[in-house]
């Protein structure tokens, strides 16, 4: 597999200077694997920290400035920050009104978090944590570390964001955190395995031909494989795997996602498909995000997520952001 | 008795086998999980062993207290809150004294142990680095070779079990018929343990690592080879 890289081990860093390069809004700690907003701490704001293995950008580093999130904690391909940089982030960004760790659910993400919860409190920073669990893909939560975190980080860290930029207090943004989280599910589907640098070649092996449903985003496997599918087939399974578990009654915000090596024209094309599904199945959308926002390096597929938005929330996907990978209303 | 010397020299010992099978690591992670803890378990020992060497402390306590903050500080994942929290669990038992009995040892690992099943909530039979870690512990009143004898095969029993906790419970059913990396992992730890005591060692070991008093044993299975 020819990648674009220097050498495996300097992925990370490399690609942190290059952020620092193109984004003179955030500041980057390149040694210490922190990315700030340049304006942080902001006076009388919530703080929110987010961070994970890195292989899903434009998730989080992509997400931080007005808005959205305070700063981002990438770890190594695929692996969870360690907990110095959750703490060091903490203590940039927090104005004395807390903090606000966002965290994926996967073992390493939630071992890491909790114990930089433990740092940053001795240093007398108030830690509220929510954690980001919508893949409804995951069906046995009592025989597994439970439902991963997927595409809904996206909406925790946007609805989240907005109402802190707001002034709101940490309880309040930690609440919101979590009816985002409670309100979303997600479903993944995987066309190809990814690369990861170290390795060099696919994580996981899927025969040609063979689709894989109700994949995490780190490849890992879902609900079943299966002969290749069209799009508006693979837009049925998802859509109605994530309603059948979301039952939602009001609007919903709808994120087609891209895993990263996926074009715009197929998941535009895709989009489509998701729409006459909820259609079919009476369920309004309030809006709609199409692209590459939470993705597996250079896996192939799609993945849907689904929030169900009241008014409170639509008001705050639409309020200002303004980050590398999402700014409107700005 | 044992000194912060002996622990110093039992983590360096880890710090190269994990060197060496590192490439293992990573390939049975691949099955299973990420294909990344060869990777980072080399990128933490590489750290501990460099603190040791820089700096090693006076006190078996502190060796491990130090060599513990950095798998936490280095590794991220799952396994560095986990092997990090195993060493440093053990060194705070160990307390501040300047030597230790084996029966010390004993049961610092064992704390050691138990907060691990602590902070990942897993259970012996999960397929985790529990696997080989519990009945490591318990094998250590007979000796550190018993330990690295029981660490292995429990080790090796992982291969049917389905895992339930971690990234690779996500498999389900597929995850059976694949060894735990963190279990051989963890198993890699005991035998350096083993080998800096001067364990008994069995004729199928690894011919890279031999053994300061090389004798007959009684046949351990102490490769990693499946």
């Amino acid at each position: 597999m020819r990648m674009l890289i220097n050498v495996p081990e300097s992925v990370v860093s490399d690609a942190l200077r290059g952020v620092a390069a193109a984004h003179p809004d955030l500041t980057v700690d390149v040694e210490n694997r922190v990315v700030v907003r340049r304006d942080a701490p902001v006076a009388d704001k919530v703080g929110l920290v987010s961070g994970g293995g890195s292989g899903h950008e434009p998730l989080h580093g992509g997400f931080v400035g007005l808005g959205m999130l305070d700063a981002a904690c990438p770890g190594e391909v695929f692996t969870s920050p360690v907990p110095d940089q959750m703490a060091r982030a903490a203590a940039a960004v927090d104005s004395g009104n807390g903090v606000l760790f966002v965290v994926k659910n996967y073992t390493g993400d939630v071992l890491n978090f909790d114990m930089a919860a433990e740092l940053a409190e001795d240093e007398g920073i108030r830690i509220a944590k929510v954690l980001v669990n919508d893949d409804v893909a995951v069906t046995d939560s009592l025989y597994t570390a439970g439902r991963r975190g997927t595409g809904a980080t996206l909406f925790v860290e946007k609805l989240a964001g907005a109402v802190a930029q707001e002034g709101a207090p940490l309880e309040r943004v930690e609440a919101v955190a979590r009816q985002v989280n409670e309100s979303s599910r997600s479903f993944g589907v995987a066309l190809s395995a990814c690369t990861t640098p170290a390795k060099g070649g696919p994580t996981f092996d899927l025969p040609p031909g063979e689709l894989e449903l109700g994949i995490g985003i780190h490849g890992e496997p879902g609900r079943e494989r299966r002969p290749m599918m069209t799009s508006a087939e693979i837009a049925d399974f998802a859509v109605h795997a994530v309603l059948d578990d979301l039952n939602p009654t009001a609007p919903v915000l709808a994120l087609v996602n891209g895993m990263g090596a996926t074009p715009l024209l197929e998941l535009y094309g895709f989009a489509a498909e998701v729409h006459r599904v909820l259609r079919e199945r009476r369920v309004p959308v309030a809006r709609t995000l199409v692209g590459n926002y939470v993705t597996s390096l250079d896996m192939a597929g799609c993945s849907v997520t689904l929030c169900q938005a009241d008014e409170d929330l639509l008001r705050l996907w639409d309020a200002p952001v303004r980050t590398p990978a999402l700014r409107w209303g700005i | 008795m044992r000194d912060a010397d002996f622990f110093c020299r039992w983590l360096l010992a880890a710090a190269a086998s994990i060197e060496r099978e590192a490439d293992r690591l990573t390939e049975l992670d691949s099955a299973i999980g990420d294909a990344d803890h060869g990777v980072n378990m080399r990128r933490g020992f590489a750290a501990v062993a460099e603190a040791l060497r820089s700096g090693p402390p006076d006190t078996p306590g502190a060796v491990l207290v130090l060599a513990g903050r950095q798998l936490i500080s280095r590794v991220g994942g799952a396994s560095g809150p986990l092997y990090g929290t195993l060493l440093r669990a053990a060194g705070k038992a160990l307390g501040e004294a300047a030597e230790v009995s084996d029966e010390a040892v004993r049961e610092a690992l064992a704390a050691g142990v138990a907060a691990v099943g602590r902070l990942g909530g897993a259970v012996p039979g999960d397929k985790t680095m529990l696997d080989a870690l519990t009945p490591a512990v318990a094998a250590l009143g007979e000796g550190y070779g018993a330990a690295r004898a029981a660490a292995q095969e429990g080790a090796l029993a992982t291969v049917p079990l389905r895992a339930r906790k971690g990234r690779a419970s996500y498999l389900g059913a597929r995850s059976v018929g694949h060894r735990d990396p963190g279990a051989t992992s963890s198993a890699l730890l005991v035998a350096a343990l083993a080998e800096v005591a001067g364990a008994c060692v069995s004729p199928g070991d690894d011919p890279r690592t031999p053994s300061p008093d090389k004798q007959v044993a009684r046949g351990d299975r102490t490769d990693i080879a499946e």
